[in-house]
């Protein structure tokens, strides 16, 4: 299977996660961007030593995936993905940060190292709620979401038929490079001139597809204007609920490092 | 008054690089009929089609829907009136949800939400697929797509439909879902199509177009027996129509080559096999 | 390259995104009033195309890596820099949620270091003037990769500095920009050679193509004088925002002010008032914006205190993580044995 059938399947699947019926699923969105907003801002405004007060806010991706029904493995798989460019910068820390921060025992810890796994948790806890939050939500609901807290129009139109085509030209795409493949007996990726070729065909065909959907709105009354009726979501209590209780966890985690405080207890009542 | 008539007088199209893709093309397609648009690949069915609802204007000739005359004025009244599902479902189906995409001619109307709403499921109700309203178009099969294809046309309540290539592409299953439902209709019908077993099927009047000529008009059946005009505007008889490989192995007609006559000139020949 | 949003402070961040905000939404307003209506599926299926180009390698002549193409300069030639810089945010904001790219907070990083100097600075400024009247196809391809360098060159410049101003990670300023610059001078033409090659294309095989874009470019000086103001306003209100915020972030001066108040007397002993103290201390940074490292906080490596106490602490700190990931892992597994039933159920 080629690299690119890969993250073509990668993608449709995580769109398919999103026609599931849970509770989860039938919030209404905007209680889940804003929830999710409210997770980043809190997480990454910890300071670049911090590790284990971020610890806790792992609760939130756990709780939304077991209680939705997502496949943990996939999800954690699209995690790692992520982690290694986010690492690429991260693991200069090391070298930079030599400052003796802390001990373990006889090992004395470099600043640098602690960052260096801050940025890991950081990184891991990021991405988790941004393909959490499409899987539970999928794109043009959140896309209806954002029109709704202020995304201007021809910014959500845009967002929409760019999704609606990437399925299609993927498809495309993924045809056009098999076919390729199926004739270059091993030599792997295309010569420059090739993709010249082959990019060049695929977007004039793409710019053809264009006028042919242009075409099919006008022969249904299109004027520059989208009206859109979409079912209406409401923000309930159960909304409310959620993006509050979420949200005052989040800062309240902020504000006291529980796994210190847990610790310490724990610790003492050892000693 | 009638809006169900095309009526298409000496329309000649020259696309801006001077090629003449339509040349005095006339013809009247009256209140009810299905009528089949066939011809080779560039004889200039596409182009004839997109004049049907004003997408294309015409170089010189008009084209009269109802008793208007097709007019920039008009257009808006004229796309309501001429439905056109065009060849590939994945360009006519856009929007993110099968709901919305039928929906979207109504809302252009200026639809109230309720009547809308009644209108896309009446439509969707028409083509077998009101269960799949709520899906995105990219998760649907061919055949659904194009079914649901056709209910974002039929939503606008269309007096004349036209239909570009409505088989292409489809299983078996599909392809006769697709014909069964074209069958059941009432509007006027227009359909291109390289699948003549259709046509025979589907149509009781077949235009013939070459080289953006009108070659032939008249009763399908008469115009799939006439193999010399066939064979000139590079075509073939309907499937339906040639002589069983099985039964008759050595008379099957071999493109490109003359075609052999086959021993009854009307080939609807009912065996079992 | 995409920021991530493990590397981004809530004052970045939020600047840029709120500049990012801004110009689409002038870019929207724009295209509202000067756009043809043809531009809105073409940029919908141009956002997808360059989506799928991105994922199609070629082979770098001599280097045996390999590379592909960027698409936010070929957006803006084909779709001039409002529609392309549209097109290009929308493409960055379904990586961003479907890959987890960059990520949410680092969104309004990505889409105005990918989307703001191709679109609004190499098409226009370079590529456009180097080009000329009556546009050849080498002086296309002259045009394109030149532009397509700039472009990255300012392009890994932001990232640079917004990577430098969040702290989060430890690299020096000048030799982060050397290793940036550097890097990206080589991405930029290889980035400029596949886009050229792909104009080139176009160029022999639909030369109308090229020409529909250049009839529409921005000529009037209206649109580049509000493009102008926005940014003024959405600069303005990244500095209000930056110096809200920008205490929050780890800087030299704070380290200072931590050794300080340290050296000031504060006790480091482990006792309860210390503790108390210490979470007040915490709670109150996030106002004041007086944060001190954490691990630091009572430990500085200059002041004895005894291994003990340290074991202590890191002990704890060890023991309450672990605590903690368990009963994350327990929480998950609860739900999801209540949830299983009704979850997956209603799919079925």
């Amino acid at each position: 299977m080629l690299a690119i059938d890969g993250t073509f399947l990668d993608f449709k699947q995580l769109d398919l996660l999103a026609t599931q019926h849970t509770a989860l699923h039938r919030l209404d969105p905007r209680a889940k961007v804003l929830t999710t907003a409210c997770f980043v801002l809190c997480v990454v405004s910890f300071d670049r030593y911090t590790i284990s007060a971020m610890l806790p806010y792992l609760l939130y991706p756990a709780v939304l995936i077991a209680a939705s029904g997502l496949p943990f493995g996939y999800i954690l798989r699209k995690i790692l993905i992520v982690i290694p460019f986010a690492l690429v910068i991260g693991i200069f820390n090391p070298v930079f940060d030599r400052q003796v921060i802390m001990h373990v025992g006889e090992f004395a810890i470099w600043g640098g190292w602690v960052s260096c796994a801050s940025i890991l948790i950081r990184a891991t806890l990021t991405a988790s709620v941004a393909i959490i939050l499409v899987a539970l939500t999928g794109f043009p609901v959140i896309c209806a979401a954002l029109e709704k807290l202020g995304m201007p129009k021809a910014f959500a139109v845009q967002l929409l038929f760019l999704y609606r085509y990437i399925f299609v030209l993927t498809d495309e795409g993924v045809r056009t490079i098999r076919a390729c493949q199926l004739r270059s007996f091993g030599r792997r990726g295309l010569s420059l001139r090739q993709f010249g070729s082959l990019v060049g065909h695929l977007l004039l065909r793409t710019w053809d597809r264009a006028e042919r959907i242009h075409m099919a709105m006008l022969a249904r009354g299109f004027s520059g204007e989208f009206h859109t009726t979409g079912p209406q979501g409401r923000f309930g209590s159960k909304e409310l609920i959620f993006m509050g209780g979420w949200s005052a966890l989040f800062i309240v985690l902020r504000l006291y490092n529980a796994p210190q405080l847990l610790g310490g207890l724990f610790a003492g009542s050892l000693s | 008054m009638s809006h169900h008539k095309v009526e298409v007088r000496n329309l000649q199209h020259v696309y801006p690089d001077g090629t003449v893709a339509l040349n005095d093309v006339s013809f009247r397609i009256h209140h009810g009929e299905s009528v089949a648009i066939i011809g080779a690949n560039g004889a200039g069915k596409s182009t004839l089609l997109l004049h049907l609802n004003g997408y294309l204007s015409a170089t010189s000739g008009e084209v009269v829907i109802g008793d208007t005359l097709l007019a920039r004025e008009n257009l808006a009244e004229v796309r309501r009136t001429v439905g056109i599902v065009f060849q590939d479902p994945d360009d006519q189906l856009f929007m993110p949800t099968v709901f919305d995409d039928v929906a979207f001619g109504p809302l252009n109307m200026g639809l109230a939400a309720t009547d809308v709403e009644t209108r896309v499921i009446e439509a969707l109700g028409m083509v077998e697929a009101v269960e799949l309203r709520h899906k995105p178009p990219y998760h649907l099969s061919g055949g659904e797509k194009k079914r649901v294809a056709i209910a974002t046309v039929l939503s606008m309540l269309p007096d004349i439909l036209v239909l570009d290539e409505p088989t292409n592409g489809l299983d078996p299953h599909a392809r006769r879902q697709v014909m069964a439902l074209l069958q059941a209709f009432h509007h006027t019908r227009i359909i291109t199509s390289h699948d003549l077993d259709m046509v025979l099927e589907l149509c009781e009047r077949t235009i013939v177009l070459q080289d953006g000529q009108v070659m032939a008009d008249g009763p399908t059946l008469d115009i799939f027996k006439n193999e010399e005009l066939l064979h000139a505007c590079r075509l073939e008889k309907p499937f339906a129509m040639q002589a069983c490989p099985v039964c008759s192995p050595g008379r099957r007609t071999v493109p490109g080559r003359k075609p052999l006559v086959p021993p009854h000139g009307d080939g609807y020949h009912d065996h079992e096999h | 390259m995409h920021m991530a949003d493990a590397l981004v402070s809530p004052a970045v961040g939020g600047a840029m995104w709120a500049t990012s905000a801004a110009l689409i939404g002038y870019c929207s307003a724009q295209g509202h009033k000067h756009l043809d209506e043809r531009k809105v599926p073409l940029m919908g299926v141009l956002g997808a195309f360059v989506f799928t180009a991105q994922i199609i390698n070629f082979t770098i002549p001599a280097t045996g890596s390999s590379g592909h193409l960027g698409g936010g300069l070929l957006l803006a030639i084909l779709l001039g820099p409002s529609a392309a810089f549209l097109t290009i945010a929308s493409v960055l904001m379904v990586q961003a949620l479907f890959f987890a790219d960059g990520g949410l907070l680092a969104l309004g990083c990505n889409i105005f270091n990918l989307g703001f100097f191709p679109a609004f600075f190499a098409y226009p400024l370079i590529y456009r003037k180097l080009i000329g009247r009556n546009p050849g196809q080498s002086s296309m391809v002259m045009a394109t990769i030149v532009a397509a360098v700039v472009s990255l060159q300012l392009g890994s410049l932001g990232v640079v500095l917004q990577t430098v101003a969040s702290g989060v990670s430890a690299l020096p300023f000048k030799e982060f920009l050397l290793l940036m610059q550097s890097i990206h001078l080589a991405i930029g033409v290889v980035e400029g050679v596949a886009t050229a090659l792909v104009i080139a294309f176009i160029y022999r095989a639909r030369p109308e193509t090229l020409e529909n874009v250049s009839r529409v470019k921005p000529t009037a000086k209206r649109p580049l004088r509000s493009l102008l103001a926005t940014l003024l306003a959405a600069a303005a209100l990244t500095g209000g925002v930056l110096s809200w915020f920008a205490s929050d972030a780890p800087d030299g001066l704070e380290w200072s002010i931590a050794r300080i108040t340290e050296s000031a007397g504060f006790p480091h002993a482990q006792d309860p008032e210390h503790k108390a103290l210490e979470t007040i201390q915490s709670k109150t940074a996030l106002h004041s914006g007086v944060t001190m490292p954490e691990g630091k906080r009572g430990h500085p490596e200059e002041t004895a205190s005894p291994v003990e106490e340290r074991i202590g602490k890191s002990l704890s700190g060890l023991i309450g993580g672990a605590i903690t990931l368990a009963v994350c892992f327990l929480v998950g597994i609860l739900c999801r044995k209540r949830a299983e039933p009704k979850g997956f159920g209603a799919s079925h």
